[in-house]
Parts: C-alpha cells; structure tokens; sequence
C-alpha cells in the first residue's frame, strides 16, 4: 500500500477519534439501564471476538501460504475430510454461544423495560404520548403536562407508559437505556433511571412522516427539591391540557418549541388509548386502566 | 374523465423535484436511445425470438442479471442521494432534500435494493447455474420461468415509473403500518409499492417452486441429493424458504390493499385494528428473505473456494447439514427485529437465544472454507478476491448481528445507525460479495470468455475499502445515538463528520461500479483474447464445466452419469489415463418451445397494477380478464415443444469442437 494511501487512513481513523470520545453517549451512559445495557454490549463483543478474530487471522494465513506460487507449497488435495477438525469447529461456536445464551436469559428478563427498577426510591410515573411530530408528557401524580421536555428526579426510578396519537413511533432516551415502541391503541412500559443529574437527548428512533427528523426532546434529571419547585412553576402556567386545547395539540405540527401545561384533563391517557380500542367510551369518566393492554 | 384516468393527471408528475426529474429524464431518454438503436440495428425480431419470448434458462438467467445490474446503479444512486444529504443536512443546513422527497429514496433504496437487485441477480444466477450443475437440459417449468421473469419486470417498472409520475411510498422498506395506512400516507405512494412487491413477489413464489421441482425431479442419473453441488443445495434451501415464506408477503400485502382501497381495518390505528400484527407477518416473510439471498452466496462461495483451491470442499456433508438448520432455524428469529415492541422477557430471550444459535452453523461453514484453503493450491483470480474479503468482512457482520440479537443490547442499538452498518455489513460482504464472485466465476460459461481480471481486482479493492470507510463510521455514529432515516440533525451532535467520511466511502463504492460496468466492456471488446474454448476455465470440479462455453440449447447432447460429487474433476482425472472415448451416437432431443404468452400476461399484470394505482378501475378490469384468458390459452396450447433432430444435434457439437481445435 502506497504511503499516501496510509495517510489517508491515519487521516481518517484520527478523525474518528477526534470526533467520537465526546459524542459516544450510548457508552456513556448516566443511568443505571444504560450501565447496564452498555455493560452487556462490551461482554458480548469480547465473547465473539474469541471466535471472529482467529477467523480473520486464519483467513489471511491460509491465504497467504497456501497461495499456488508458495515455493514450499504443502499441497493435499485428498485432505478433505477430518472428524477432529470438525469436532473443534462445532463445539467452540456452542460453547461461545451457550455463554452468551446464559447471559441473553438473565439479561432479557433483568432488562425488561416492563420490569421495575430495584433501585431505591418509590418511582415517579411519566405517561408519554407520541404526537405528530412531538412528544406529550403526562404526570398524572402531578397533574401536569409537558411538550418535548421531560423532567424528573435524579436517583428516582422513572416508569414511563408510553402509547401514541399517531403512527408507531419508539421512545428512546439513549444516555439512560432502553427504547419501546409508542404505539396507539396500546400501552407500553419502559423503566429508567438517571443517576446523574443532566440535560439529556432523546427522541423518536422509528420513522412516522414528514416532521420525524425533529421529532426530539429533552430529558431533564434534576434534584428532587429542584424537581418539587420545577413542578409548582408549571402549575402557573397560562395554558391547562384540556379536551380541546388537545384537539389543538394533537394536530400535525413540525420542530415544536416546549409547552407547559399547569393542568391535565382527568384521565385523558387512558382516554387517548381507549379512543382507538372502543370509540364512543373515551368520554367516559370511568378508569379504564385495567382493559389496557399492559404486560 | 374520472372514469377514463382515474386519479392521474399532469399533477401527478412531479415537475417541483429535480432528482426525480434528472433521473426520470435520464431513464425516460435512455430507453428513447435503446428503442432508437434496436430499430436502427434492425433488431426487433431477433429480441422477440430470441430473448423477449425464450424459455431457455440460460437467456433468462442473463436477463434477469442485467436487470440486477441496471437496478443497482438505480439503488446506489439513491444511496449517493442519501449520504450526500445527511453529509449537509446539518444545523441551519437543511440539504437539497425536503423529508418529503429524502423519505422516498430511503424507501426506495431499500425494496430496489433487496427486491429488484439482490433476488433477481440470486435467481439469475441460480437459472443460469442450477439446470447445468444438475445435468438438465431446462428447467421443470420451462414456461413458468419465463412467466415468474416477466412478473419480476412487472415491480421493475413500476418502480422505475414512480420517478416520473406519482410518487413512491415514505414508509421505509417494509412500510409499517399506521404510518402505511390510507390515513397518514394518503397518496399513489403506498400503492406503487405494494403493487410491485405483489406482482413481483408472485413471480419469484413460481420460480420458487419452479426451482424446487428442477432440483428434486430433473437431477441426471446417479447424482442422489448427497451428490448435489453445494450451490445447488444451496439453491434447493433457498427455494424452499421461498415456497414458505413468499405467501406469508402476500398475505400482509393483501390485508394492506384492503386496509386502504376497502377500509378494511387489519392494521389501522382506528377500527381495532392492530399493526404489531403486519410487523410479525412481514418479518415472519422478511427474515427467511434475508436467508433466501445469503444461502445461495454461501454456495457461491463454497464452489468458488474449492475450485480455485484445488480441493475438494472441506467437510461437504457438514456444509450441507449447516445449511439445512439455518433453513429451518430462519423461522424461528423473526421477532429479533423488534425486540422493543413489547413483548414479555422470556419471549424476546426466546427469539434471542434462536437467533444467536443460527451463528452456530454459520460459523461452521466458514470453518469449512478456511480448511477448503488449507493444504490447498490456492490461485488468486477474482472470484477469490471476493471470497477472501467476505471471510474477513462477514465474520465482522456476523458479530455486530450476534450482538444485536441480545435483547437488552438491541433496546440501546435499534433503529440506530449501528443497525444499518450491521445489515449492509452482512449484505454487502455476504450477499453482493458472493454475487459478484458468482458473476466472474460463471459468466465464462453464459458467454464463452472470461472477464478482464485486472479491473475486477479494481472493482474489489474499492468495493472493500468504501465498504469499510463507508460503513464503519455509521457502527460508530450508532454508538453515538445516532437514528436511521433522519434527513436532518442538529450540530451539537457531533455526527457531522462521521456523515462526511461515510460519503466518501459510498464514492469509492461508486468507482468500483464504474470498474465492474468498465470491466464487462473491456472484456467484451477484448473477448478474442479471453476465449474460454475448453469450456472449463477455471479447471472446474462440477458438472456445469462439462459442456461447451457457452452451452448449445440444450445444455448436454448426452445426459450426463454421475457416480461422485464432483464428476466433471474425476473425468478428468480418468480421461488422463485414458484413450479417447468412442464416439457416441447423437440422440434426438426434446426441448420446449418458445412462447410470449408469458411477456404478455406481464404486460397485462403491468397495465392491472397501473389501474389499481391510479383507481382506473376499466382498465384493471381489462387487464385481469386479459391475464385470466391468457393463463386459460396457455393451459389448453398442447403445442408446447418439439424434439431437435439427431443431426441438428450433431452439426452443433462438431462446431463446438471445432471451436476447440481452432
């Protein structure tokens, strides 16, 4: 290879470099799932590389001495056939695999986003809604409603239920872990928690139309006092979530700024699932919570 | 006039989008030039005769790979749309594409790219390769074959007609409903889709089970299936995925259609419906597929590997097992490409664990092409450039794929960038490596010479390199939260460039086509020097480099017997301690006849599709009558084939030999 080719490469890979460290949030995580889910990627990696980098080794190796105008060739055209060989190549791929089995059962059932959290803390519950193109975040304890932004307590287990309004779209907080599909009709669950008090990127992971690319937020984690004071400044909030300033909301609309709800119409998650399931009963007051589809 | 065009108007073209125009210029004056140019030359009858109405496996074999190629340039100019875009399209920039306009080459990228490049260079190569490497002299379905080719056309040009007048679906690849539905998607997008993955998909269901009864039913005396070349089982699994598994796409396909032209509510948000349900059936369909385009490539590369080593495949009957699990086990993953829809933890570690235990096998094959390479004499042509290159990238691939298959790592990685690196690492560097090797190796024997050796390294060595500048950078902006199919960011993302470097990769990519497309021009201007006369180039193993290069019509003059798995090799070997054989005497042989019933009853599905899409509801019902009399013609025309006389055979196998001795 010529050196103004390597150069190029050097080029390259410090560009890499010099671009990445500080952007690598998946492994940077600051919460206790995405600890987790990063921890899990690192030990599979190293478990396949067991495998994969002999192969690329070996490849190259083979290549290079069994090549026709090797001088020494060790020609054999019979050799075919070897119940040893073939013992090995089965049995390595199984062991690996087994392993990584074992860890994908614990893992699986240790990361289902329906799980809740063993950290300690009682959970705060975030109902989110995807919109055309914006997230709408309710806090039923709080009773209050947010656009595109989504705070909560630091070293406080979060359950978000999250459904749509909209096509299927995902949620996905990268720095805290985990992602679920929004999807109407439906509830799902995810369970997350940040231990480091932060502004963090999130937004939708799965395409739904024109306005998808803006289709962003942000998660905010903040001290539990600055939580509780953060909360009663919404609550003086000019605009109140209801039945008709929805209607407004729910319509199409494109790289919304943050909107703050002081108030939410009662029940107005459920109402939102259960238009699609039964129409004619999200008028109703009554809690239709336990005909949700949940886990 | 609503009755007469429907929903079309001037309008529909769209005049406002000039990518589209540019490129529905450039195909609208292409085909102007070739029309031009086949009547100048005086050609028409010769095209009839020869090519548009043969059933001649070999001719629509090379059809179907011309096909491939002209769709690749068309997917890899969206791809260059794409990266250039998100090579701009940063902060205050917005790039030249609105998301209107982005969302439909992403979309098309896809279904071109997997659809109309990758199946039809796969079923290409497998009409050209199978019949030949079985001993037969067509196919079991001769007129089915041409029919499935003509209904593939059919999704060709209708995809190629969205550019100039509709639209093409904003959906991505698979088109998931809500976003597919009549509500959120209301235009002729949705439905140029799914009219050409149905017809389409009909097309390669026939040739599914058309290769699957060649394969079981027409192999020649003595070759028992454990004496099939490895391409060829690797043809059979595929065929039989295809048997399984294309229903299933036209199931979903279907319920779509009534979803949005009969308000039904299958997957509607509204209604009850219920769109996790096309999600697992598309996936049910869509993951066999994935294993329907990377079997064959596995044979490719079985026989290239064997036959440029100088050695009988390594561990034959562990290749052949290692191929039937991962058939089996392709239906047992599919849930693994949504792991974040929902459903509970021993589910996804259900379809997890399956998923991983497919790399078990797999990992077996590649063990068994590196022991292929060992103690062999290995000469480096093209073909095993490409091997070598897959070896190397599709372990890497095959890892990133494991990875992903873990649930609680693909909650973080899905639908991210480090997703998109994962599958073109495996398609690219499995699926087109093991393509193109295919194409070099055989294209002597469609063509009767060999292709230029010193561009097809070129095409290589920038296929290799841009595949890695180009697709590196994407595993590592998945790292960096970075989300597929976004047609803008923001600066403080740090993304931007990672986007430029991918760009450059996908340009050096860009210069290897130009020296594959440069590297076929080359050769057939040079291809007096690059005769192959022997019909046996590469001093081959199987039964395809048996016969003349390329092959008469009827492929063998004696039916071939086959006592071992590589009975072209063991000839040879006893033909050199051997007089010459005593001349036989030529048989009459009996072939199928041409027909055009077969482009007809695709000209026919062509004007069906374009009246269901543009709700000119006359002439969807002309058209479906004219197909059904066509079928209904076929069916009861019992003058279907003929036998070629004895010294018609013999006058053909002199100039053959002939050919050898001058």
């Amino acid at each position: 290879m010529s050196n103004k080719l390597k150069s190029v490469f050097l080029l390259i890979g410090a560009m890499l470099l010099l671009s990445g460290c500080d952007h690598l949030i998946v492994l940077n995580p600051k919460g206790a799932v995405g600890a987790e889910e990063k921890k899990l990627i690192l030990t599979a990696i190293g478990l396949m590389l067991i495998v994969v980098i002999p192969v690329i080794i070996m490849t190259l190796v083979f290549a290079f001495k069994y090549r026709a105008s090797n001088p020494n060739l060790d020609y054999d055209p019979e050799f075919h056939h070897s119940n040893k060989i073939e013992v090995v190549v089965w049995t390595i791929p199984i062991i690996i695999i087994s392993i990584l089995a074992t860890i994908t059962w614990h893992t699986t059932h240790s990361l289902d986003p329906y799980r809740p959290l063993d950290e300690p803390g009682k959970p705060i519950t975030i109902q989110v809604v995807a919109l055309d193109w914006k997230w709408l975040f309710i806090y039923p304890e709080q009773n209050i409603a947010t656009v595109n932004l989504v705070e909560f307590p630091v070293d406080r287990p979060v359950e978000f239920r999250v459904t749509s309004d909209a096509p299927m779209n995902a949620f996905q907080i990268p720095q805290l872990g985990g992602q679920i599909y929004a999807m109407a009709g439906m509830q799902t669950k995810l369970h997350l928690i940040a231990n480091e008090a932060g502004d963090y990127f999130g937004r939708s992971v799965n395409i739904s139309g024109r306005g998808f690319s803006g289709m962003q937020f942000v998660a905010r984690a903040v001290a539990q006092e600055d939580f509780d004071k953060w909360v009663q400044q919404v609550k003086q909030e000019p605009n109140n979530l209801s039945a008709n300033e929805y209607y407004q909301l729910v319509k199409p609309s494109e790289d919304d700024p943050v909107k703050l709800y002081a108030s939410v119409q009662p029940n107005l998650f459920n109402n939102i699932i259960m238009k699609f399931m039964m129409p004619g009963m999200e008028d109703l007051s009554v809690d239709h919570g336990s005909m949700v589809m949940s886990h | 006039m609503d009755h007469l065009f429907g929903k079309l108007s001037l309008a529909a073209i769209p005049f406002d989008e000039l990518p589209a125009m540019l490129a529905g210029g450039a195909m609208v004056g292409g085909f102007i030039a070739l029309v031009l140019l086949i009547t100048y030359l005086g050609k028409w009858k010769w095209l009839w005769t020869e090519w548009l109405t043969s059933v001649d496996h070999k001719k629509i074999g090379i059809m179907y790979i011309i096909v491939a190629l002209v769709m690749l340039l068309r997917g890899f100019a969206d791809a260059l749309l794409m990266r250039t875009q998100q090579a701009m399209a940063v902060g205050e920039n917005h790039g030249f594409l609105p998301p209107h306009h982005y969302d439909q080459i992403f979309t098309a990228h896809g279904v071109i790219m997997i659809f109309f490049m990758a199946m039809p260079f796969m079923v290409g190569l497998m009409n050209i390769v199978v019949p030949l490497q079985i001993g037969a002299r067509d196919v079991a379905f001769p007129f089915l074959n041409s029919l499935s080719f003509w209904l593939f056309m059919v999704g060709v040009v209708l995809v190629m007609l969205c550019l100039i007048v509709g639209e093409f679906g904003q959906t991505g690849w698979l088109a998931y409903p809500p976003l597919s539905e009549k509500e959120f998607s209301p235009g002729v997008g949705v439905d140029y889709y799914i009219w050409s993955l149905q017809i389409s998909g009909i097309g390669t269901l026939i040739s599914g089970i058309n290769f699957f009864v060649t394969i079981l039913k027409m192999r020649c005396p003595g070759m028992t299936l454990m004496k099939m070349p490895v391409f060829t089982w690797t043809a059979l699994c595929a065929n039989i995925l295809i048997i399984i598994a294309f229903p299933v796409l036209t199931v979903s396909l279907s319920m779509l259609t009534l979803d949005r032209y009969l308000d039904f509510h299958f997957f509607t948000n509204s209604g009850g419906g219920n769109a996790m349900m096309y999600v697992n059936l598309i996936w049910i369909w869509g993951h066999p597929e994935v294993y329907i385009l990377v079997l064959p490539a596995f044979g490719i590369f079985s026989e290239v590997v064997s036959t440029f080593s100088r050695k009988r495949l390594f561990g034959y009957n562990m290749m052949v097992y290692a191929t039937a699990c991962i058939t089996l086990l392709s239906f047992i993953v599919w849930l693994h490409h949504f792991f974040t829809m929902g459903a509970g933890a021993n589910v996804n570690a259900f379809f997890g664990i399956a998923t991983m235990i497919i790399s078990i096998p797999t990992g077996v094959k590649i063990f068994n092409w590196l022991f292929t390479m060992y103690k062999g004499k290995i000469s480096f042509n093209a073909p095993m450039y490409w091997t070598i290159g897959f070896m190397i990238t599709f372990s890497i691939g095959g890892m990133t794929g494991v990875l992903l298959a873990v649930p609680g790592a693909d909650f973080l990685l899905h639908n991210s960038l480090f997703l998109i690196a994962h599958f073109h690492n495996v398609i690219i560097g499995g699926v087109v490596f093991g393509y193109v090797a295919g194409f070099n190796y055989w294209f002597p024997k469609a063509f009767g010479f060999k292709l230029n050796e010193k561009l097809g390294k070129c095409a290589f060595w920038c296929w290799l390199v841009g595949f890695y500048v180009a697709f590196m950078p994407l595993y590592v902006l998945g790292f960096m939260g970075a989300t597929r199919r976004l047609s803008h960011y923001d600066a403080a993302t740090g993304w931007h460039p990672l986007f430029v470097i991918a760009l450059v990769g996908a340009l050096i990519i860009f210069a290897g086509i130009g020296f594959q497309l440069l590297q076929v021009f080359v050769s057939v201007l040079q291809r007096k020097q690059n005769m192959d006369v022997t019909g046996d180039p590469w001093d081959g193993r199987t039964l395809e480099w048996d016969t003349a290069s390329p092959p008469p019509f009827y492929n063998f003059a004696f039916v071939p017997h086959v006592n071992s798995l590589e009975p072209h090799w063991d000839n040879k070997q006893a033909a050199k301690n051997q007089a010459e054989q005593p001349k036989r005497k030529y048989e009459d042989i009996h072939m199928p006849k041409n027909t055009g019933v077969g482009f007809v009853i695709g000209m026919l599905a062509f004007t069906f599709s374009f009246g269901m899409i543009w709700d000119i509801w006359w002439l969807a019902i002309v058209s479906a009558v004219g197909m059904f009399a066509g079928v209904a013609y076929r069916s009861f025309d019992y003058d279907i084939d003929y036998y070629v006389k004895a010294e018609e055979v013999e006058r053909i196998e002199n100039e053959i030999s002939n050919r050898k001795i001058a």
